[in-house]
């Protein structure tokens, strides 16, 4: 009642209604004064409603803001007051107790539920939001089917009931070629104390050595491009965080290895675009495909800063063509991101004698310009050399800042010591690489036809592979509808009726149901006997049903 | 009526507070719209939609475009400049060694100890190979350390581990396996749990001199902010409950929500232990305020003083406070002088935090055959025994032989009771009682004494003249040659 006494007393002039056409500030000083009724008036009546409009709701905001600051300062007072005394003696926070500062508190209003809920001692502490978000994620069949095989594992004399694994891309056909090389070089005084937690350059050289090899030496690797660690994971997600903001975003062609959505997103925040790929096209990537998603992310203004691609790819196992490197790099070019290659299965190739592995640093490697900053590899050698548990990754970049982040990044997921000494006992000498390599492919191979025929023998056809630990089954047949549900039906089935778990095309991202990874290199050939009685088994209840 | 009249009701003084906060907010409105309004014709001037529209200009001109990495990366590939890894790395380029580089820089700011290398080895090589080698029914399986286990450590290890702390921590406390995850190291540790109890832009409060590390642990990816909570040299750098209140109030009033509080117990780099009063003290701010805490007890195993290390694991068990906010990190990098292990364990009463850290391992788990290593070694109760016995005395011995040294100098030292380092008064040698003399100092002693200590600076201290010296990492017949070299470079600086 008195502040309209006060404007009372000053307006009067009805001309005052002029000023609001007026362009510019002068005219907006003049409107507010005035009393609150007139300024709706010009609201309702349309004129100049653009100033008023936003000038009024303002004016409502600052007062409530003053409102509650008044009613609030009332108890505190005596608790800051001390705050503001010592802020004063500290010059590093001297400028804490200026007027917008104190606005600011008064505008996180949400921020007080901490102050007022401890009083009452019952209060729960909580999690912070990103952690609950990783809580609750992670419970795809993917996991739910490990986690199955953990309980309750097969095992051909004491547990030949139990599940058996082919979902877990892991090589138990050459770790005893590891193992049997000389493990006993492990001495302390290496072992024991602070290195470099992006990996010792010994080791690098032959980390380098060994991806040289798996491309016939088509390809000379620097050690010094190398970071170390502690496996593929962390390499993609430390080269994630380096590439991209959060919020940004990579294009990933599908079916893609389950384990990317995690790797990039968890911690980084950065998101995911899949590129479908059909098994029309053979699941080829296709360039137009992914410039269509990458326009398409542009409009709705998402920034793609690369493109991650696995090579041999994974789940499907094939092995890209130069042709199909230098479009994909191409393409990066064009749009100037990243490419991400994962060539974690390097050595793991069991194609035929013209299967042929290019890396793309080979590609990166012809090209005559700076522009292999774009390009970076993962690698994992202990997956590679079939020895999972020791825990060892890299990246291997061309781009110097990209480098030097990692090197100090690896202190946060570091390659231990141990780790890297076992790994350069067993593989420095140089014939063992060339053996590995040989003895490792050919005993894939072997596995790899017995298992594509047992399961061209129940009718079930596999696209053509040749390289990975896997192979990429077509089960469209057996699902009892054509949907995601239906797969999963089958994978359900597959783990209570068959007794073996494998990796549905849903978990991959796969657009097109009924597709399933299967893992042989778990197998011995003897077990693909099993699996395959299994699987028909499944097959007879599945064809009943039906 | 216009402009005149509101702002004479101002300085007259009447409805001052509400006519004042009505111009300045119609002001800026004003503005903002009429800027609005401005903006489309002229066309972009402003940078930022530039630079993605560079891309595409870029593509076009055909691959002269430099592609570039994510802004977060770019201060993490900056070289740093925090005096303690300047050091870290100048120490790298020239090494002290007795025999073949006299005059090399001495390490005295890494803090690992090489005390009792003598009986690590001799474990190491009784038993390495068994302990990897071993499995239950006795007979080698490649298998057993080759294949893929459980990122959050094999339970065997978090049950020897469960062990090993309750024993160096003198047995009053007992830890619970399930509540334990296997890090690569406290460094993941700590990185893992600012991940898990606070949000980007979130903060924690720490009381300051902290170890240098924590600012690229936490900060570098997590987004997680540290607030720095002023202790003094008067009140032996210890903690008060005012001071973390006075923090705590002031970094809500700039509007920044805090987390938790994080402190080292043995404190680094002071090496003070925190008594059992300071810790309950923390606990209730902590539950008053609805907060977690963090206690990094990495150093639990090398107390050497007479002061009893008390874990905040105790104090959280003891019934008396709402446990489900605390969270420790240990490792074995310190105590059992193996940091190239890479072994350290998250410890924490609250069963989301464990789930979480659990899942977030996949990035940062313990290879099994180290683990498998680890089980044996922390199993081996004989072993165990006779090597904290010998850590602890020679923690002890080399401490007053270096303190000794320094005293002598005339340099006094903070008084401590654990760590591998001691909290050195070098502000006798200060040429100005500041940042920039302290700083000064430490690029002397790199220099001229070829020295490596890690300056307060770094440790963010707000006295100058402070410096921590680690030197469990010296044989005895060096700290005379450290002791010489500083006597020089006091002698020079006089003359």
């Amino acid at each position: 009642m008195t502040r309209t006494g006060i404007y009372r007393s000053r307006s009067g002039t009805p001309d005052s209604k002029t000023s609001a056409g007026n362009d510019g500030g002068g005219g907006g000083g003049g409107t507010t004064v005035m009393r609150v009724i007139v300024p709706l008036q010009g609201v309702v009546q349309g004129r100049g409603g653009l100033v008023l409009g936003s000038v009024i709701p303002c004016a409502f905001f600052y007062f409530l803001q003053f409102y509650l600051k008044r009613n609030r300062r009332d108890e505190p007072v005596s608790e800051s007051d001390p705050a503001n005394q010592n802020s004063g003696s500290s010059p590093d926070n001297s400028g804490s107790s200026s007027p917008t500062q104190s606005e600011l508190t008064g505008l996180s209003r949400s921020l007080s539920r901490v102050i007022i809920s401890p009083r009452s001692s019952g209060a729960h502490v909580s999690v912070s939001g990103r952690a609950n978000s990783i809580l609750k994620g992670g419970d795809s069949p993917y996991h739910l089917g490990l986690k199955r095989v953990e309980e309750d594992p097969y095992d051909e004399l004491g547990n030949p009931d139990g599940i058996i694994e082919l979902g877990l891309a892991q090589n138990k056909l050459s770790s005893a070629l590891v193992s049997d090389q000389n493990l006993i070089g492990l001495s302390l005084s290496g072992i024991a104390s602070y290195e470099p937690s992006d990996g010792l350059m010994e080791l690098k050289m032959v980390v380098a050595k060994l991806m040289s090899e798996a491309t016939k030496n088509a390809v000379c690797f620097d050690p010094s491009q190398l970071v170390l660690t502690s496996g593929a994971a962390s390499a993609i997600e430390i080269l994630s965080f380096c590439l991209a903001d959060s919020g940004n975003a990579f294009l990933v062609p599908t079916p893609c290895s389950p384990g990317f959505d995690v790797d990039v997103k968890w911690r980084n925040g950065v998101e995911i675009i899949h590129v479908p790929c059909r098994s029309s096209d053979n699941f080829n990537i296709s360039v137009t495909a992914l410039d269509r998603t990458f326009s398409q992310a542009k409009k709705r203004g998402v920034r793609i800063r690369g493109i991650i691609i696995s090579n041999p790819s994974n789940p499907m196992g094939r092995l890209l063509s130069r042709e199909n490197l230098y479009a994909l790099l191409d393409f990066a070019r064009e749009k100037n991101i990243h490419i991400i290659s994962n060539e974690i299965f390097a050595c793991s190739i069991h194609g035929d004698e013209e299967a042929e592995f290019v890396s793309i640093a080979e590609i990166a490697d012809t090209e005559e310009n700076l522009d292999k900053e774009r390009v970076h590899i993962v690698y994992d050698l202990s997956k590679d050399l079939s020895f999972p548990g020791l825990r060892a990754g890299a990246i291997y970049s061309f781009n110097e800042n990209v480098l030097a982040a990692s090197r100090k990044l690896t202190t946060l997921s570091p390659v231990s010591s141990p780790s890297q000494h076992l790994l350069m006992s067993a593989i420095s000498k140089p014939e063992f690489l060339q053996t590995y390599v040989k003895t490792n492919r050919q005993r894939l191979q072997r596995i790899y036809s017995e298992f594509v025929k047992g399961l061209k023998g129940l009718g079930i056809e596999c696209t053509r592979s040749n390289g990975g630990l896997f192979c990429w089954a077509d089960m469209r047949g057996l699902i009892s509808s054509y949907s995601e549900k239906g797969e999963i039906e089958l994978w359900n089935k597959f783990l209570d009726i068959g007794k073996f778990n494998v990796t549905p095309g849903s978990c991959c991202h796969c657009i097109e149901p009924g597709w399933f990874r299967f893992c042989f290199s778990n197998l011995s050939e003897k077990d693909v006997l099993v699996v395959m009685n299994r699987i028909r088994k499944v097959c007879v209840t599945c064809k009943s049903q039906n | 009526m216009r402009l005149i009249v509101p702002l004479r009701g101002v300085i007259q003084g009447r409805g001052g507070l509400f006519v004042g906060s009505l111009i300045p907010c119609c002001l800026f409105y004003f503005l903002q719209l009429y800027l609005k309004r401005r903006r489309p014709p002229p066309s972009d001037p402003t940078e930022l939609p530039r630079t993605s529209s560079r891309t595409n200009l870029f593509s076009r001109g055909n691959s002269i475009g430099r592609v570039r990495v994510s802004s977060r990366a770019v201060p993490v590939a900056k070289p740093s400049d925090s005096p303690y890894y300047i050091g870290l790395e100048r120490v790298k380029t020239d090494p002290y060694n007795r025999i073949t580089n006299t005059d090399g820089i001495i390490q005295l700011g890494l803090a690992e100890s090489t005390l009792c290398f003598d009986l690590l080895q001799r474990w190491m090589s009784e038993n390495l190979m068994e302990s990897m080698m071993q499995s239950d029914d006795g007979e080698f399986d490649i298998s057993s350390i080759a294949m893929y286990k459980p990122f959050e450590g094999l339970l065997e290890l978090r049950v020897a581990f469960a062990d090993f702390m309750s024993r160096i921590m003198g047995g009053n406390v007992s830890f619970d396996p399930s509540n334990m995850v296997i890090t690569a190291g406290g460094t993941p540790a700590i990185e893992v749990l600012a991940f898990c109890l606070a949000d980007h832009g979130n903060a924690f409060l720490i009381p300051t001199p902290y170890y240098p590390g924590f600012d690229r642990d936490i900060k570098f990816r997590t987004g997680v902010e540290l607030i720095p909570v002023h202790c003094r040299s008067s009140d032996n750098f210890t903690v008060t409950v005012s001071a973390l209140e006075q923090a705590l109030n002031q970094a809500r009033k700039r509007g920044s929500k805090v987390s938790g509080i994080l402190f080292s117990n043995p404190s680094n780099p002071v090496g003070n232990i925190l008594s059992r009063e300071t810790l309950q003290d923390i606990l209730r701010f902590a539950q008053e305020k609805n907060i977690h805490v963090i206690s990094d007890e990495i150093f639990a195993g090398s107390v050497y003083g007479d002061k009893e290390f008390v874990s905040m694991a105790e104090i959280a068990g003891s019934g008396e406070f709402d446990k489900s906010r605390v969270h420790i990190i240990y490792g074995l990098s310190k105590d059992l002088s193996i940091p190239g292990f890479r072994a350290g364990v998250i410890y924490s009463f609250h069963e989301d935090v464990v789930n979480a850290a659990k899942k977030l391992m996949r990035f940062s788990s313990v290879p099994v055959p180290v683990q498998r290593i680890l089980i044996s070694l922390l199993s081996d109760v004989r072993f165990i025994e006779e090597y904290m016995t010998a850590h602890r005395q020679r923690i002890r011995d080399k401490h007053i032989r270096f303190v000794e040294g320094l005293k002598q100098l005339g340099i006094p030292c903070a008084e401590s009771g654990g760590g591998l380092y001691c909290w050195v008064d070098m502000s006798s040698l200060l040429t100005s009682y500041s940042e920039k003399g302290e700083l000064e100092l430490f690029e002397k002693l790199l220099t001229a004494a070829k020295i490596n200590a890690t300056p307060g600076t770094a440790c963010y201290c707000i006295e100058p003249g402070w410096f921590r010296c680690c030197f469990t990492a010296l044989a005895d017949e060096d700290i005379p040659v450290i002791m010489e070299r500083i006597r020089q470079l006091r002698e020079s600086s006089r003359s």
